[in-house]
């Protein structure tokens, strides 16, 4: 595992003076292209905060939980967006994190060579589909298929269930969760494959050695080793569900209104930013718009950043261990 | 007397078209510590992984040949390696405790893999066994600390615990000191004369003296051929073959 570590050294290094100038020429240009990126970062957020200054005045704090959104009256709550992209992604996970697991304990622990190597390449080619493209097939392939087969099945079996009561309209948060999932399956499977092959083989061999079979070696010695990083995994597949935009548009039926059930149509962050954005008439407008996406901007800064602090913790578990 | 636990017969085993092991044929007796040596990459290790089926799991390895455990071929059609596994421990060259589980739950990961659950019955034979691998006095009081918290030596006598929880009929250790300074060396020798009063014990080492102070009967492993087995005694003072002599007066190669 690559682990940059940045040593005083090199920070002694770059302002040692005396060094050559085609050495500091290089410096100040790698230097100035890093800091280019924290400088995106900041743009981006002041930008957000001076475009939404006028809903913030006008709504407060209030804005996150207000559930009203009536761009005629010009009243707006950011609760149903809210609600409908962590739901989606929430569902998504569901969904994506069994069977991505599942994937790639296949591929890491049981497929042969021959086998494992071009499905991992398809798994990641997967994660490159525009995801407009999987919105034509939510649209085509998943949203008839949910309407008039899984979303039956579910009510006939569950539907006691508050989440699967309703009419099957096919379009909604079901059907958006679903192709979510779809999406973020690679980045599970991928990542999660990395980390179940970096688990040292002694680990591996301690288990079997003591008589233990081959489901029970990968959950006794090899899931527990490599559970910060499949964590790691988990939430950067969320980060990845939280900021789509337009598969969901397609297939979650666009309606501001937060309903238990899974078959009711909802709307999320992304979606209403994209199809709201051109027909908004007022600065009002506008700028609530923009401050959802400054919600939606914090709430993915703060997964990534979960994210981060798991996977740094992983590293630095492994080497103390190694 | 001489009860035989292992009987061998032309073994061969492969890595892919690699032949690692030729023809052996040796017998492993009861109660019995018998050292394997030989330099790096003549087939000791591999030897003992065939003991209990752990050659197979790496891909591409193959095995012929015959070898009884208690006149039974492991090797049989219809023998289940993970019940040969659980017969005969294993210790490994580099100490490999599960780090995410406590030192007791590294000692009991065997005994509830054979599907024990009692929480007395457990309490009852962890103690044991790290009492056995000399490790209680040290352990007692962190046996919910992480099993990476230990020292090198320390770590490698939990292994050994966590291989003879399960009372294997057989122990193998494959070169089970190479990671540990002088002193962790000496108190793993120590336990190995001790443990070899209950279990029958195969060690492979790098280390001549250890092989000499630890075994009964060595066997003198070179590229993939046992060249010589005997009693330890004639192998060190009087061995037979001039490559076993060479090889044990370091003027080898």
């Amino acid at each position: 595992m690559v682990r940059s570590s940045i040593s005083p050294f090199r920070f002694a290094a770059f302002h040692r003076p005396g060094v050559s100038p085609a050495d500091r020429f290089f410096r100040a240009t790698v230097f100035t292209v890093a800091m280019s990126v924290l400088l995106i970062m900041g743009v981006i957020a002041f930008e957000l905060v001076r475009n939404s200054r006028l809903p913030i005045a006008k709504f407060g704090w209030g804005f996150l939980w207000g559930t009203t959104w009536d761009p005629v009256a010009e009243r707006f709550g950011a609760l149903p967006f809210l609600y409908g992209t962590l739901v989606s992604s929430a569902l998504a996970l569901l969904i994506a994190v069994p069977v991505g697991l599942g994937v790639a304990i296949f591929l890491s622990e049981l497929a042969p060579r021959w086998l494992s190597d071009p499905v991992t390449f398809l798994v990641e080619l997967l994660a490159a589909i525009p995801s407009v493209i999987y919105g034509l097939v939510g649209i085509f392939v998943l949203v008839p298929l949910i309407r008039n087969s899984l979303e039956p099945l579910l009510s006939a079996a569950l539907g006691f269930l508050p989440f699967f009561q309703g009419a099957p309209y096919g379009v909604g948060m079901l059907t958006a969760g679903l192709l979510l999932a779809m999406m973020v399956v690679p980045f599970v499977v991928s990542v999660s494959r990395e980390i179940l092959m970096a688990v040292p083989h002694s680990q591996r061999e301690a288990v079997l050695s003591l008589g233990a079979t081959q489901w029970e070696m990968v959950r006794i010695a090899v899931l527990p080793y490599a559970r910060s990083g499949i964590m790691g995994s988990i939430f950067l597949a969320l980060a990845r569900a939280l900021g789509e935009t337009m598969a969901v548009t397609m297939v979650i039926g666009n309606r501001p209104e937060i309903r238990l059930s899974l078959f009711e149509p909802g709307y999320t962050m992304a979606a209403v930013i994209a199809n709201e954005f051109t027909e908004a008439t007022s600065d009002l407008y506008v700028q609530t718009l923009v401050e959802i996406g400054l919600v939606l901007f914090a709430v993915t800064i703060l997964v990534n950043a979960l994210a981060r602090l798991l996977i740094y913790n992983v590293f630095t578990k492994v080497e103390v261990r190694e | 007397m001489t009860k035989p636990v292992y009987v061998i017969e032309k073994l061969n085993a492969w890595f892919g078209e690699r032949h690692v092991l030729k023809d052996i044929t040796l017998t492993i007796v009861l109660q019995q510590v018998t050292a394997l040596i030989g330099p790096s990459g003549c087939g000791k290790s591999t030897f003992i992984r065939c003991l209990n089926r752990l050659h197979e799991v790496v891909p591409g390895a193959k095995v012929t040949g015959t070898i009884l455990l208690d006149g039974e071929d492991i090797y049989g059609p219809t023998v289940d390696p993970v019940v040969i596994r659980r017969r005969v421990g294993m210790v490994f060259q580099k100490p490999n405790p599960f780090p995410t589980m406590s030192v007791y739950d590294n000692v009991a990961a065997g005994l509830r893999l054979n599907g024990v659950r009692r929480r007395a019955i457990l309490d009852e034979r962890v103690e044991r066994a790290l009492k056995q691998a000399a490790l209680w006095d040290e352990v007692k009081d962190v046996l919910n600390k992480s099993g990476s918290s230990l020292s090198g030596g320390q770590q490698q006598r939990l292994c050994i615990a966590r291989a003879i929880a399960i009372e294997p009929e057989v122990l193998l250790l494959d070169e089970p000191c190479s990671a540990l300074d002088p002193i962790a060396t000496a108190r793993i020798e120590e336990l190995l004369l001790e443990l070899k009063k209950s279990y029958t014990i195969l060690i492979v080492t790098h280390n001549m003296q250890q092989a000499a102070r630890v075994s009964d009967v060595t066997g003198f492993f070179l590229l993939g051929e046992l060249i010589e087995f005997n009693e330890t005694r004639q192998i060190f003072t009087n061995p037979k073959d001039r490559r076993t002599e060479d090889y044990i007066t370091g003027r080898f190669g």
